[in-house]
């Protein structure tokens, strides 16, 4: 703030070019480009991070819209006269190898490659890297009180690590695409393609992003262990650290499981060794064993940082501590923990009986933290002074979509009903309410809080409600009608439907036209605001922990003006903060004495 | 591992000095303690990642000899323990370089930490080279190779192409890693060469101790489980 510039204290010093903006170009643009390129600054690499994930959410969602524009009929759509030559295109016959290709056949397999290219870019680009590779390398160290993560060079190459990853994904897409869904499952990932580079390249892909993975997680969890600024205990912590650090154990321990799967079944394609083929004595079936062993535990670095980001929308725009702090923080860990025993309630149908029951009760447990933090968010909620701004809409989004996808999932955990569930639209639905409803709605959320943090410029209120009304509604529009079509039986991952599926699927396809309304409305807003939106002050929404209330918007390069001590909690709305004069009015709390922050 | 070049921050004003005596922590952190204790975790938890990932291998070990015993237990036979035994005995002599690599530059002894990365790195190479020549190149010839490659004739269980997969998959990781870390001696060569390494910093060798032993372990546990067990 401001005001306390003049108590910049330091061990090295700082000079004038140390109390810029990080934002702050270079004299050139080469020499701007050099920089960012060879950045160490968290900052910066957050926000590389940032652009990356969201171009690669952006050809995600191109390839979720063909999947739903194949479904708008029953049986022949777009791909099916891409397929028999009835439409040209420009890029036909380079971009997907079905040029000439007369028969329906060859249309399903088109579809095929491309929601499995939907799922491949939307798990391991997207939704695992999102939240903790920009939000949480832009504000972990910002909310420590801390100039830098631990290991900066190791962030920056997990940046280069991340890019050659997807370099592999959309050089695997371009030369043909898989078919395999994205889970790889053998022998679909070992008898498809035989001969051909795009199942390694692909399972290559998967198998670096771990690294990157790896990298980030590893890197989170030594600083919050090593850079908390003085007076931070773990429970000062606010709670986007502690979700934070759950997924970051969570991506360290369960990523080189699935690093030695992938290159096993690199070398089973490449080699034959045969340890997934039955015909050489191996079981495919161990395959699914490791991949869900790390890819269950994944699905909570999918949610566990959306549950992260929550905290901190809840209290901020509520004014209110959270209810039950520990709680909260414990049961990030306890989802963490849950994660990694409950892996085959994904192979019900692939293993035996008791090990089914085994599995179909351990899931339950997973309920019992989800619901303590969705109980704890709520009852923060009562008697808050709530500020209905787009970050906290997009809360409320979250409470809603998030426990229906919670509470559908019990579904799919019973064994007897899953039996019914199983591999019908009714997975599809359920996984998008917690993937998407949960994980990427939090994360525009927390995009839209953070935003003038980050950037230094206010984002259109009204533009930004508008476009969560389209997101809120087309998401719901999209996924609702798939649970009542997988009730009643259409199974996933098929280009063709019997008529009676015909309203839900066309429902389905008009929502997802909703929700990319509502994502342009987002994007530009955001470019409106950088080029012309009104400037940020320090702390627009009167936050309390340090990124608001101790470092500039955008911050310094060196983050503080100053060694940030920690004398109130994140949350200590109720002491440190005068009351609102009226509604929706963020009061700031009141700046410390010059001088006290030397020491 | 997360080393800051010592040369990065500042000149050293003093003349004369080694750069370890004037080493100066990377700024975000408050002091060289912290800085040296985070690298630590940070190699600890890179380890973790080591260990999982060979604990994978391990499990798919398990189940494939449950599945198949007889073609693990005529795979295994076909192994000269011998071999495998002086490679232990060379990684193991190798792991107490390393060590002592780490206590000569806590205690500033720059011959003796040069002397002991050189002997680490000539232990590595020795471990490499018998593998190599006295196990690869003859299975090589004799077609004791994974999978779709195996000829060998005198094979008793129709399994034992996914033995020799698993043997090479193992030791063929397992390998990678030692020349990983052939890869890191050089760099701390260079490094100590240059004065780097002294009683006020030596987080790298360190860390490439630590890591160098996790390597021998992995060998341990590999050693027992395709040469001794029938």
């Amino acid at each position: 703030m401001a005001s306390i510039t003049d108590t910049k204290v330091g061990s090295h010093g700082h000079d004038h070019h140390h109390d810029e903006s990080f934002l702050t170009p270079k004299s050139t643009m080469w020499a701007t480009i050099i920089d960012w390129a060879t950045t160490v600054d968290h900052k910066k690499i957050g926000l590389m991070y940032l652009v990356t994930i969201l171009f690669m959410f952006l050809l995600g969602g191109l390839a979720a819209l063909a999947v739903r524009l194949e479904l708008l009929e029953p049986t022949r759509t777009v791909q099916t006269m891409l397929a028999d030559g009835s439409v040209k295109t420009v890029i036909e016959g380079q971009l997907f190898t079905v040029a000439g290709a007369a028969n329906v056949a060859d249309s399903n397999n088109l579809y095929n490659k491309i929601f499995t290219l939907h799922g491949l870019i939307m798990v391991f680009l997207v939704i695992v890297p999102s939240v903790p590779a920009s939000l949480g390398n832009f504000f972990i160290p910002l909310m420590l009180g801390a100039k830098d993560v631990a290991f900066p060079r190791l962030n920056l190459a997990s940046w280069y690590i991340y890019l050659i990853g997807s370099f592999f994904a959309i050089a695997s897409a371009l030369v043909g695409g898989v078919d395999t869904g994205w889970t790889f499952y053998t022998p679909y990932s070992t008898m498809t393609d035989e001969g051909h580079w795009k199942v390694v390249f692909m399972i290559l892909s998967a198998f670096i992003l771990g690294f990157s993975s790896i990298l980030t997680g590893l890197n989170f969890i030594v600083t919050v262990h090593k850079l908390r600024a003085p007076g931070m205990g773990w429970f000062d912590m606010p709670l986007f650290i502690w979700g934070m650090y759950g997924t970051s154990l969570i991506q360290v321990l369960a990523t080189p499981v699935i690093g030695i799967t992938l290159l096993l079944l690199v070398f089973e394609r490449l080699f034959h060794i045969g340890i997934f083929d039955p015909r050489m004595g191996g079981d495919p079936v161990l395959f699914q064993h490791f991949f869900w062993f790390y890819s269950h535990p994944v699905v909570y670095v999918m949610i566990l940082p959306g549950m992260a980001i929550m905290s901190e929308l809840i209290a901020v725009f509520c004014r209110k501590k959270v209810f039950g702090y520990r709680a909260v923080a414990f049961s990030s860990l306890a989802i963490a923990a849950i994660a990694f025993v409950v892996w085959g309630h994904h192979m019900f149908t692939a293993q035996g009986e008791v090990a089914s029951a085994i599995f179909s009760a351990l899931t339950f447990l997973v309920a019992l933290p989800s619901a303590v933090k969705v109980f704890n968010w709520i009852a923060t909620l009562y008697k808050g002074s709530i500020s209905l701004k787009t970050p906290m809409w997009y809360a409320l989004g979250f409470l809603f979509l998030f426990s229906i996808g919670g509470l559908t999932g019990l579904f799919l955990g019973t064994l007897s009903v899953d039996l019914h569930l199983h591999d019908t639209y009714f997975v599809v639905a359920h996984f998008h309410y917690v993937m998407m409803g949960g994980t990427i709605i939090a994360f525009v959320g927390g995009l839209h809080m953070w935003w003038p943090k980050m950037f230094g410029k206010m984002y259109n209120e009204f533009w930004g409600q508008i476009g969560f009304w389209l997101v809120f509604l087309g998401f719901n529009l999209t996924f609702f009608p798939q649970f009542i079509m997988g009730v009643h039986g259409m199974p996933r991952r098929y280009a063709s439907y019997v008529d009676e599926f015909t309203i839900y699927h066309q429902l389905s396809t008009y929502g997802s036209w909703m929700l990319l309304a509502g994502f342009l409305v987002h994007l530009f807003n955001f470019i409106y605001s950088l080029a012309a939106g009104p400037k940020a002050p320090p702390n627009p929404w009167g936050g309390l922990s340090l990124e608001w209330t101790d470092a500039d918007s955008p911050p310094t390069t060196h983050n503080f003006s100053h060694d940030p001590i920690v004398t109130h909690g994140p949350y200590d709305f109720d002491d440190v903060v005068p009351p609102q004069t009226k509604p929706g009015e963020f009061p700031l709390p009141a700046p410390l004495p010059a001088g006290a922050r030397a020491h | 591992m997360a080393s800051i070049p010592a040369d990065k921050h500042g000149t050293g004003s003093v003349e004369n000095l080694p750069p370890h005596e004037t080493y100066r922590h990377a700024e975000h952190f408050r002091n060289a303690a912290d800085e040296f204790d985070a690298a630590k975790m940070g190699v600890w938890l890179f380890l973790a990642t080591e260990v999982l990932l060979f604990s994978g291998l391990f499990v798919f070990y398990g189940v494939m000899r449950m599945l198949h015993p007889e073609a693990f237990i005529h795979g295994s036979s076909l192994l000269d323990w011998r071999w495998g035994l002086f490679n232990t005995i060379v990684l193991l002599l190798s792991s107490f370089t390393v060590a002592d690599a780490v206590r000569c530059a806590q205690s500033g002894d720059q011959k003796g930490l040069k002397r002991n990365i050189v002997l680490t790195f000539i232990l590595g190479t020795a471990f490499l080279l018998i593998k190599f020549i006295f196990e690869y190149a003859p299975k090589y010839a004799e077609g004791k190779l994974p999978g779709a490659f195996f000829s060998y004739p005198n094979w008793e269980s129709p399994y034992e192409p996914l033995w020799w997969g698993l043997y090479w998959g193992a030791t063929g990781i397992h390998a990678s890693h030692v020349v990983v870390g052939m890869g890191l001696f050089i760099w701390l060569y260079i490094r100590a060469k240059k004065g780097h390494f002294g009683p006020k910093h030596y987080t790298a060798v360190e860390g490439v101790g630590l890591y160098w032993h996790i390597v021998d372990i992995v060998w341990i546990f590999l050693f027992p489980m395709l040469y001794l067990i029938h």
